[in-house]
């Protein structure tokens, strides 16, 4: 989420708060680089307030995420164009049985305060974050590993309660194991089969030994090992940054400084580099979407590109409300005309989606859900009268009023209600804490709008923490023991290609209970100064910051 | 004069404290969870969600909260908001950059306002009153988020005579001066209006017809005599417009990325943080009561018949 107002404006990307994605520093060497570019120089770019200070496994959001993407090395990195992970700091992570894996580490990489990074950077950190009392918020990151259970405690009688809840069993979780400076074990509670490509977010990222000693006031100007570093933190003003002469990776940064300049509104940004004073936005405002306009403004200079969000309707679990099982939800999902309110609404700045399982990621595949999400009125009414009609009045469809939800929310209403001939209402919920409140409560019905950004480019992302049953993102409490299963299977199968077909196959059973409604696919857009070229966005919907040059 | 002074002072206190209680109130009954948008779209840890609460004395009841609040007031801690920023420091910041801006915005109104007033009012019927009658009612008629995105296009990005944006919280005076106009605007339409309207009025009095009897020459007769009458509502005008422009100016603010009151307000608001609204608020309070003092004692300088002994 980003905005005032970053709350706003990040509700206000089409898949709202979401959790951040992370994205290695990096791409390809060389090659890419355009030659005229120079090296050096300062260059300044579009930020947004960080909620929290900057540590790695407590930030979940776009503005502090951007910053630390930047300045963060992991075990693995995401290649730029094609987010396939490419070994970082790991020389190799070795599994057998996708349960049991040893990671070996490069020798002499540094973080920014000269300190090597070592086994246990890695080890500390990670129990660091699962550490229940420590209370961080991508802990949940660490639930696959052995042990995650034991570092958590349960308030014995609920939140209201007068106990407090007691200290966790342990401090480490089992299934990490220092075997020396450069190598170490991970143990997961299950088999998962792309445990490595996890290994590029932004939580799993090493803490210089500077961290552990003085966890809070770390944020405000933190070390790590990553391309740049922080130099200055003004706080609503800017973050400064500069080349790290030590960096060991392999694709060192191109300009001397970056300065994120810290935006409330999209408009300003946009403003800005229209008038030279900023040399890139990743968020064009929608004033300038419209008929295209930023093309005229900044021509050669934008780019759009297609990231791992989508967004869907979910239903309320059926003891909330009864009324939308899913044969309605599959008339439903064929009464919306997608390409024409992304037309009408979004400039065509999406993607009508074919699937609950971004394009972006290995392992996507076309037309998973087929029919039920191609617009034909006369079949989704036919439908409709198949399942029963709909036998609760009026159809609902929620979301949060303090970002920009209402128009396309009130398009697909028209949509459903034409094809389908029943009232569907469009209905507001103040705000994104309101809404979210409701929903986690189990106490909001009808439909809702909901969004997914990935954490890490897997098509393993789009379904487990949705999907799974009592998964903590599952919002519509659906819940398949076959599909289940499926997931089960596929996480343990040591092929990757074989994993993803498992995974597949578990998308296709969505279809058939059409779990949720997908309906598009988000793409990112920037724009840039005429002082700066070598801009690329990452899968994740980042600028890859490293490799901006100047002219 | 000083006796009425303290007076006011001391009755400020009971205004300060029921107008904290009260917004108090008000964010705590607000629906919807401050933990909730906090991570993502997935909730958070109950962990994190009893750390937060804890640290934030969300568990108490209302009075209590509100109790260790002001505890933590009289002593100057404003505390910290949800994002464990100090409220102090941040408010410190932003309340200079909005000061700076609101009374540039300030300024603009008073000197441009009220010359065009009275430009107006002397020359009624003539073409520099039309002249300032139409351009006034055309700038009131138009959003100020307009004439801010076009004034930030033409004078900013076209022709780059000013920074399209304001840098950062150390903004320079210059960077500030075509947010403060558009601040400001509208404002000055009203200012020029009423002065126009008062002068009008005055000049038709006995006291001014005596005046130039006595041969007095026209500019004193309208400078001293009758401006002076005139300006008791426009400063009145002012003054509550000062408080307007602190916590108003929030339209001003995002269109220029200024970093400014309004805008947190908004977003604490939005994020459920009571801490940070009401000590924001707070402010504005104090502010208002003490320009609407400054108000009052002015009115004596400007009529020698209101006396405040």
């Amino acid at each position: 989420m980003r905005g005032t107002t970053r709350k706003v404006a990040v509700a206000g990307i089409s898949a709202a708060a979401l959790v951040l994605a992370g994205c290695g520093g990096g791409g390809n060497d060389g090659e890419n680089t355009d030659a005229a570019a120079k090296t050096g120089g300062d260059i300044t770019v579009r930020g947004c307030n960080p909620e929290n200070p900057l540590v790695a496994g407590n930030t979940s959001e776009t503005c502090g995420g951007n910053v630390l993407d930047v300045i963060t090395a992991k075990l693995v990195k995401y290649n730029v164009d094609t987010a396939q992970p490419e070994m970082d700091i790991a020389e190799k992570i070795e599994t057998t049985d996708n349960q049991n894996f040893t990671v070996t580490l490069k020798k002499g990489y540094k973080f920014h305060d000269g300190t090597e990074v070592k086994a246990k950077n890695f080890v500390d950190a990670w129990n660091y974050t699962a550490y229940g009392p420590n209370a961080q918020v991508s802990s949940y990151f660490f639930e696959p590993i052995e042990g995650y259970a034991d570092l958590q405690s349960e308030d014995p009688d609920g939140e209201e309660g007068p106990q407090k809840a007691p200290e966790p069993k342990a401090k480490e979780m089992t299934g990490l194991k220092v075997v020396d400076d450069y190598s170490f074990t991970i143990k997961t509670a299950e088999k998962v089969a792309n445990l490595p490509i996890r290994l590029g977010y932004t939580a799993f990222a090493p803490q210089p030994d500077a961290f552990f000693a003085d966890p809070k006031t770390f944020g405000d100007k933190p070390i790590a090992a990553g391309p740049y570093k922080v130099d200055n933190w003004t706080k609503n003003a800017e973050i400064k940054l500069s080349k790290f002469a030590d960096y060991s990776g392999e694709k060192k940064g191109v300009a001397d400084t970056i300065t994120f300049k810290i935006y409330q509104d999209a408009n300003a940004a946009y403003a800005d580099v229209l008038a030279g004073q900023l040399d890139l936005t990743d968020e064009i405002p929608a004033s300038a979407q419209v008929d295209e306009k930023y093309k005229q403004d900044l021509p050669d200079r934008n780019i759009q590109k297609p990231v791992g969000v989508i967004q869907t309707i979910t239903t309320a679990p059926t003891k909330v409300d009864p009324n939308y099982g899913p044969e309605i939800r599959k008339a439903i999902s064929m009464a919306i005309d997608r390409q024409g309110i992304i037309d009408a609404v979004f400039n065509g700045t999406r993607e009508p989606a074919t699937g609950w399982v971004s394009p972006v990621v290995d392992g996507y595949k076309k037309d998973v859900c087929g029919e039920f999400c191609t617009f034909d009125a006369a079949k989704a009414k036919e439908q409709l009268a198949k399942a029963g009609g709909f036998k609760g009045g009026k159809i609902t469809l929620s979301y949060n009023a303090d970002a920009s939800h209402k128009e396309w929310t009130e398009a697909t209403c028209n949509s459903i209600k034409n094809a389908l001939g029943v009232e569907c209402v469009a209905t507001p919920v103040v705000d994104f804490s309101t809404f979210r409140t409701q929903i986690r409560d189990r106490k909001m019905k009808g439909m809702f709008r909901t969004g997914w950004q990935m954490d890490y480019p897997s098509i393993e992302n789009f379904l487990t923490p949705i999907y799974a049953t009592g998964a903590s993102s599952n919002d519509g409490d659906y819940a398949n023991p076959a599909f289940d299963a499926k997931l089960k299977e596929a996480a343990a199968a040591t092929d990757t290609a074989e994993s993803n077909k498992l995974y597949q196959e578990a998308e296709q059973m969505l279809a058939n209970d059409m779990a949720s409604i997908p309906l598009w696919y988000s793409t990112t857009t920037a724009g840039w100064s005429e002082r700066v070229t070598n801009v690329k966005i990452t899968p994740f919907g980042v600028p890859d910051y490293a490799s901006i040059s100047l002219k | 004069m000083g006796k009425y002074i303290v007076r006011r002072l001391l009755q400020m206190i009971p205004v300060v404290l029921g107008a904290t209680f009260i917004i108090f109130a008000m964010v705590f009954a607000l629906p919807g969870d401050p933990t909730a948008g906090k991570c993502g779209e997935r909730p958070c840890s109950p962990e994190y969600v009893a750390k937060f609460r804890e640290e934030h004395n969300l568990n108490d009841p209302l009075p209590v909260q509100y109790g260790k609040y002001l505890g933590k007031l009289v002593q100057g801690d404003l505390g910290t908001n949800y994002y464990g920023i100090p409220v102090k420091e941040d408010l410190a910041k932003r309340y200079t950059i909005t000061g700076r801006l609101a009374v540039m915005a300030i300024a603009f109104e008073a000197i441009i306002g009220i010359l065009a007033g009275v430009l107006a009012g002397v020359r009624k019927g003539r073409f520099i009153d039309n002249l300032v009658t139409v351009s006034t009612l055309f700038v009131i008629s138009i959003p100020v988020f307009v004439i801010g995105v076009f004034m930030q296009y033409t004078l900013g990005i076209k022709w780059g005579i000013f920074p399209a944006t304001v840098p950062s919280l150390d903004a320079s005076t210059w960077s500030l001066v075509l947010p403060a106009f558009v601040l400001g605007a509208l404002s000055i339409a009203y200012v020029a209006r009423l002065t126009r309207t008062n002068l009008v009025e005055n000049l038709r009095a006995d006291y001014v017809r005596t005046a130039a009897a006595k041969g007095l020459s026209k500019q004193r007769t309208v400078g001293v005599h009758t401006l002076r009458n005139s300006l008791i509502p426009v400063i009145t005008f002012i003054g509550a417009d000062f408080g307007a422009l602190l916590g108003g100016a929030i339209v001003t603010e995002r269109i220029f990325n200024i970093q400014g009151v309004g805008g947190y307000i908004f977003r604490s608001i939005n994020s459920r943080d009571g801490v940070a609204v009401v000590s924001a608020v707070t402010v504005l309070v104090i502010v208002y009561l003490l320009v609407n003092l400054l108000v009052d004692l002015l009115y004596g300088v400007l009529d020698p018949r209101i006396s405040h002994d």
